[in-house]
């Protein structure tokens, strides 16, 4: 099978631009979210260069925005009630197979396995995409792996 | 979900502010049309008429790297100067020009074309001649329809040894058209 090449900037941007900004205003509110949505697409612009393939494009999207979303809330450490909790809009996302087995993964865990074995990332590249160290990038990889086996094992 | 204008404008203002794009794009109005005007952190690397923006995106992203996005900011400078050389108070561009695409001796000849004045007409030979292959006036006229910035670098002041206008990448009427501006042609009667 061909691999799908990575496209222009521009064009991963005007297709996940729109589905990027609805899950942030899901997850921090109107406001916060512009500010979300700026860091998203800088993060991922970040790592561009470093795909190999255009496969998933829309959960790795996603996945940032998840993360960006999550650094947010954790800075402003918000507690109001009418923000929705993170954990609780764990929608559905239109990867199957490696998505559906991380299912159950911590999710900073599950964005270091998915981007590491989905996408061939190395642990500098998913720590600029999660904005963490590499070093954090690759003990989130190697846990999860870790707790995918023993799920299995069980 | 819609990102409003504004919205969409900070994020591409911002990619271009911290250095992250291969190439920024904009497309540009002018007298002769609508103009795709793009650029890299070393110059203008291509100004095309008619562009597919779509394609031209992915030709740019094959040739400079994937970072390819609309951000008008970058451009600023060279679409300020173009609309100078269409009111017709510019007649020498002041911009660098990204030719890391063009090979040996297609960059001699492009590097050759950028000398020739405002207002002045020079043939396919002479162009050989000077780019050192006096005999490749057929291949220059290939390096011409090729020329990834008209306008800025002149191919349209390259014509046959007749005189004939031959051809042009943005179509003779074009040609035609920034030579009359440049005062180069009287207009057609």
């Amino acid at each position: 099978m061909e691999a799908v090449s990575v496209p222009p900037f521009e064009r991963f941007y005007e297709e996940q631009k729109g589905p990027v900004l609805a899950q942030l205003r899901r997850l921090l509110g109107r406001d916060a979210a512009d500010d979300a949505f700026q860091e998203t697409f800088l993060r991922a612009l970040r790592a561009y260069p470093k795909l190999e393939h255009g496969e998933y494009l829309r959960a790795w999207a996603l996945t940032i925005a998840r993360h960006v979303a999550f650094d947010a809330r954790r800075r402003e450490r918000v507690t109001s009630a009418d923000v929705p909790d993170l954990e609780s809009v764990d929608e559905p996302l239109p990867y199957e197979e490696l998505h559906r087995l991380t299912a159950d993964l911590p999710q900073t865990e599950r964005a270091a396995v998915f981007l590491r074995y989905g996408y061939d990332l190395s642990y500098e590249e998913i720590g600029n995409a999660l904005g963490s160290s590499s070093e954090a990038a690759r003990q989130a990889a190697s846990s999860g792996v870790r707790r995918l086996r023993r799920k299995e094992l069980s | 979900m819609t990102v409003s204008s504004e919205l969409d404008a900070r994020f591409r203002d911002a990619a271009a502010a911290e250095g992250l794009l291969d190439v920024a794009y904009e497309l540009h109005d002018s007298p002769v049309g609508k103009l795709f005007v793009a650029v890299t952190d070393r110059g203008v690397c291509e100004i095309h008429y008619d562009a597919d923006p779509d394609a031209e995106a992915d030709r740019l992203a094959r040739l400079f790297g994937t970072r390819v996005l609309r951000s008008p900011r970058p451009t600023d400078e060279a679409r300020r100067q173009l609309d100078e050389y269409f009111a017709g108070s510019r007649h020498e561009f002041d911009l660098e020009v990204d030719l890391r695409p063009a090979r040996d001796f297609g960059r001699a000849v492009l590097e050759q074309l950028a000398r020739v004045p405002y207002g002045e007409l020079t043939t396919y030979g002479t162009l050989a001649a000077k780019a050192g292959r006096p005999r490749a006036a057929r291949a220059v006229g290939t390096v011409m329809n090729r020329n990834p910035v008209p306008i800025v670098l002149p191919c349209h002041r390259v014509v046959g040894s007749t005189g004939s206008l031959v051809g042009y990448a943005g179509g003779l009427d074009r040609k035609r058209t920034l030579l009359e501006l440049e005062g180069a042609l009287s207009p057609l009667r």
